[in-house]
This record gives structure tokens, sequence and C-alpha cells, in this order.
């Protein structure tokens, strides 16, 4: 479970982050919404120790992670795992060395050992058998794949994902969304997804915090996203005239 | 570079010399930047080098018409401002262009595709891994190629001289060969080193830092040779005057 209380944060005197708070548990796609400059990156970003809060704290377990030394962290974040939105796949390493590379920092396992590893995670992913290929040989929805590969490599307890639809065709989204869900249930990974996208709304936001201008307006399940009658997240949901449509058909 | 990018550059050397994760993946990666950094600057310097040599010879040649200077100076003179100032100088220059660009490049798209964030996010120090072997690559191979850049150029001088007629090879013999000073070697190595570090440091400064897109690595690229060349001669002021 991670826990984040009144975070804020700023740059050069613009307020981006006004106090966010929420609860996020374990075995559930926990979703953080909002639309472009809403802060939900930054949120994201906070979160993980990319940026440092300049007030409130994130728990992770427990464990308050804002006010940790480099060393502490490094603990924390040998059970984090994260997807980016634009993957984030070493380019001078194999699909192979990109998924491995974790395993060799931080275990002592042994090649073979490792393998099977790389090739679990590659299984899990649908994307057996191309270990040797490099990242600029793949597609977009393949680079989101290893990602999510190299992001569960060391069985984490929390996983990241930052936008993890974003360039890919709705076929694919959905399959990177599907994935995300089952691997969340599967492993009770504590996970987060920044996203936009609202099919990954309506298809896997068990739990959702809307972001409007830096704020928390909204909490809830999608089951009760369509109901709400507050109306920057009614503009930000049914945005499209196909979601429109939608609401005025149910 | 102002102080407040001087700060950040010694708060970032701070974190790069941190204690490894795993020594042996280090290890492999300064295997490979030496390899980049000395193997792959090879062939440039040796050209440089040895034309740099021969120029000199016929030039120094040019300059010493007094029947009452003999030619054997110019063999000594050539030796001496190859060994102290144009083999350590010009390499560095030279590998601040080639070398620098690169790190800086590389390590600038590594910053804006996320790959940095990537690596922090797994726990390692992104700073040490990336940077450290490049700079140790850097402090141990360009005092190598320093030291063939003299034996090359003092050659050239040689080969200059002969084809040209400025200088009998016995007579350019017998000038390197007179009065050699061994401790010009040490001035030489130790500005090779200091060169090293700077070639592969501020140019991981610049990448490590950057914002924005491909634009901001290009210039972050541009930036981080034309401070290294400043640095370069900045450095090679202050240790001759200190050393000589």
């Amino acid at each position: 479970m991670i826990e984040i209380k009144d975070i804020y944060k700023s740059f050069s005197g613009n307020e981006v982050l006004k106090g966010i708070s929420g609860v996020f548990q374990e075995g559930v796609t926990n979703l953080i919404i909002g639309g472009s400059g809403s802060g939900k990156t930054t949120l994201l970003k906070c979160m993980v120790g990319l940026h440092q809060p300049d007030s409130g704290s994130v728990l992770y377990d427990g464990r308050d992670f804002t006010p940790m030394s480099y060393e502490e962290r490094i603990d924390v974040r040998k059970e984090i795992g994260m997807l980016f939105q634009g993957s984030a796949l070493f380019d001078s390493m194999t699909v192979e060395e990109n998924i491995m590379f974790p395993l060799n920092m931080f275990t002592t396992q042994t090649r073979s050992e490792k393998l099977d590893r790389v090739n679990f995670c590659l299984e899990r992913v649908n994307l057996e058998g191309k270990n040797k290929l490099f990242p600029s040989e793949l597609s977009g929805g393949m680079k989101k794949r290893v990602g999510i590969a190299r992001a569960i490599a060391m069985n984490p307890k929390y996983l990241f994902c930052d936008e993890p639809n974003s360039g890919l065709d709705p076929k694919t989204s959905i399959v990177i969304d599907e994935l995300i869900k089952e691997l969340t249930e599967e492993y009770k990974t504590t996970t987060i997804v920044v996203t936009h996208d609202m099919n990954s709304v309506m298809g896997i936001g068990d739990y959702i915090l809307f972001l409007h201008e830096g704020k928390k307006f909204w909490e809830g399940s999608n089951k009760e996203i369509a109901h709400t009658d507050i109306q920057e997240l009614n503009d930000f949901v049914f945005a499209s005239r196909f979601m429109k449509a939608a609401k005025d058909k149910f | 570079m102002n102080f407040t990018n001087f700060g950040r550059y010694i708060l970032l050397l701070k974190s790069v010399f941190r204690r490894p994760e795993k020594l042996k993946i280090y290890l492999k990666e300064i295997a490979k930047q030496m390899d980049y950094v000395g193997v792959g600057s090879l062939g440039l310097i040796a050209i440089i080098s040895t034309f740099i040599g021969a120029v000199m010879t016929l030039q120094i040649a040019f300059q010493l018409v007094s029947d009452f200077i003999p030619k054997t100076i110019i063999g000594s003179v050539n030796r001496d401002s190859s060994i102290l100032e144009l083999s350590p100088t010009i390499s560095a220059i030279v590998l601040a262009g080639k070398i620098g660009s690169a790190i800086s490049s590389e390590i600038g798209s590594m910053r804006v595709t996320e790959q940095i964030d990537a690596l922090e996010i797994m726990g390692i120090n992104a700073p040490g891994y990336l940077i450290l072997p490049k700079i140790i690559s850097g402090i141990t191979m360009v005092p190598m190629l320093v030291i063939i850049s003299m034996f090359l150029s003092i050659t050239g001088g040689y080969i200059g001289g002969s084809i040209s007629g400025a200088v009998t090879p016995a007579e350019y013999i017998q000038g390197i060969t007179t009065d050699f000073n061994p401790y010009t070697i040490t001035v030489a190595l130790v500005k090779a080193f200091v060169f090293g570090f700077i070639i592969t440091s501020v140019p991981a400064y610049e990448g490590f830092y950057v914002k924005g897109g491909a634009l901001e690595v290009s210039l972050a690229s541009t930036r981080a040779v034309v401070i290294s060349c400043i640095s370069i001669l900045v450095c090679d002021y202050l240790v001759t005057q200190l050393l000589l």
C-alpha cells in the first residue's frame, strides 16, 4: 500500500501540486487521471523520488520515503518497477540485456537463473524469442511490453506506469492495460497508472484519483465515475462526442 | 561555467565517486570506455601528431637561419615543444571535440529519453554508472595517447626534416638526444591526466543536466566542447606555471 499525504510541489514559484492526499491499495489498479498540466506526472515523480516534494509525505507500507537518505531510498527503490511514457529502454542493450540489467546489478543469481527469469518475463508479456533484438528494432507496443518485462524482473511490490498507452493504437492499448491489470492481480502489486486515456479509465480503473489544476477533485472507481456531478470531472471524462453519446444512451 | 554550474558540477562529481553497486559491471563498462577513448582515438592522434611534428621541423628550420645556430637545435626545440605543449594540449583539444561531444550527446540523449530516470528508479547511482567509467578511461587513456603522440610527433619531425632536407637525420637525432630533461615527460603526463579528467567530466556534466529535446542535446554538446577547450587551455597555463 502507498499513502500520500498533503503533497505540495512548485517549480520556480509555480505551484503544480496543492496538497494531494490519497491511498493506493495493493492488488488493485490505481489510476491518477487529469488533463494536460494537471500535475499527474509531477505527482508520480514525487512518489518515486525523482522530484522532492516541498512538503508532505509518501509512505510505502508505512515507511516514509520523503525524508530518507540516498542509501535508505535504494532499499525501497529495489521494490519499485516503473514503466515510462517512452519506455526508456537502454538503446545500447538488447531486449535480454535490458531485462537482465537490474538482475545483474542487484542479485547474485547465476547467468542461467537470470536467463530463466528474463525468458519468464518475456513470456509473461508475450514476447518470447525476442531476446536478441535491440530497442530500435521494436514497435511502440513491443517497447512498452519490454518496459513492463523489465519493470517486473525484480518482482516489484510497487509498479508505476506513466502514460502506458501514449502513442499506441487502441487495440495495443487494451493489450497493455489488460497486461498491467493481470500482473497487478497476480502478484498483488500496488500499481499506480498515470493516464488520460478514457479506455483505460473505464477498463481497469479500480481506484481513480482525479487531479485538476494541481488539486484532488475526486476519487472513486470506474463504476462511479460516470455518475458524478462534478463539472471538472465530467468535462474531462465526457470531452469526446463518443463518450457524451454513450452517457446519454445509458 | 558560472558559480551555480560549478557548484552543481562539484556535487555531480561527489555522486560519481560513490561506491559502485557491483564492481564487476563497472569494470566491464570501464573496459568498454577505454577501448572507445583509447583505441578508438589512436588513428586520429597518430595522424595529427605525425604531421604536427613534421610541420614543426620545417617551421623551426625556416626561422633558424643564422650560421651561428647549429641545426641540431631543430631536433631539441621540436622534442621539447612536442613533449611539453603540442602533444598534450593539441591531443586534448582534438579529443575534447571527438570524445567530449560523444559523451555529452550520449548522456544527454539518455536524459531526454528518461533512461537516466529509469536507472535511478532501479536504485542505481546513475552518475556513478554513467560517468565514472568515462572519467577513469579518460585519466588513464589520455596519458597513454599523449605518450604515443610525443613519440609520433618527434618521429614526424624526423621524417619531415629528412624529406625536405631542412635538417639531416644525423643532426636531428643528435638534437633530440642532447640535453634531454626527463622531467618534461612528467609535466606532460600531469597535463594529460588533468586534460583527461576535463575531457570526460565536463561533457558528462553538460549531458547529465540537459532539459528538453534533440535541440538542447546538440546545444549541450557544443557547449561541452567549448567549455572543455577553454578549461584545457586554462589548466595548461596553471599546470605549466606550477610545475616549471
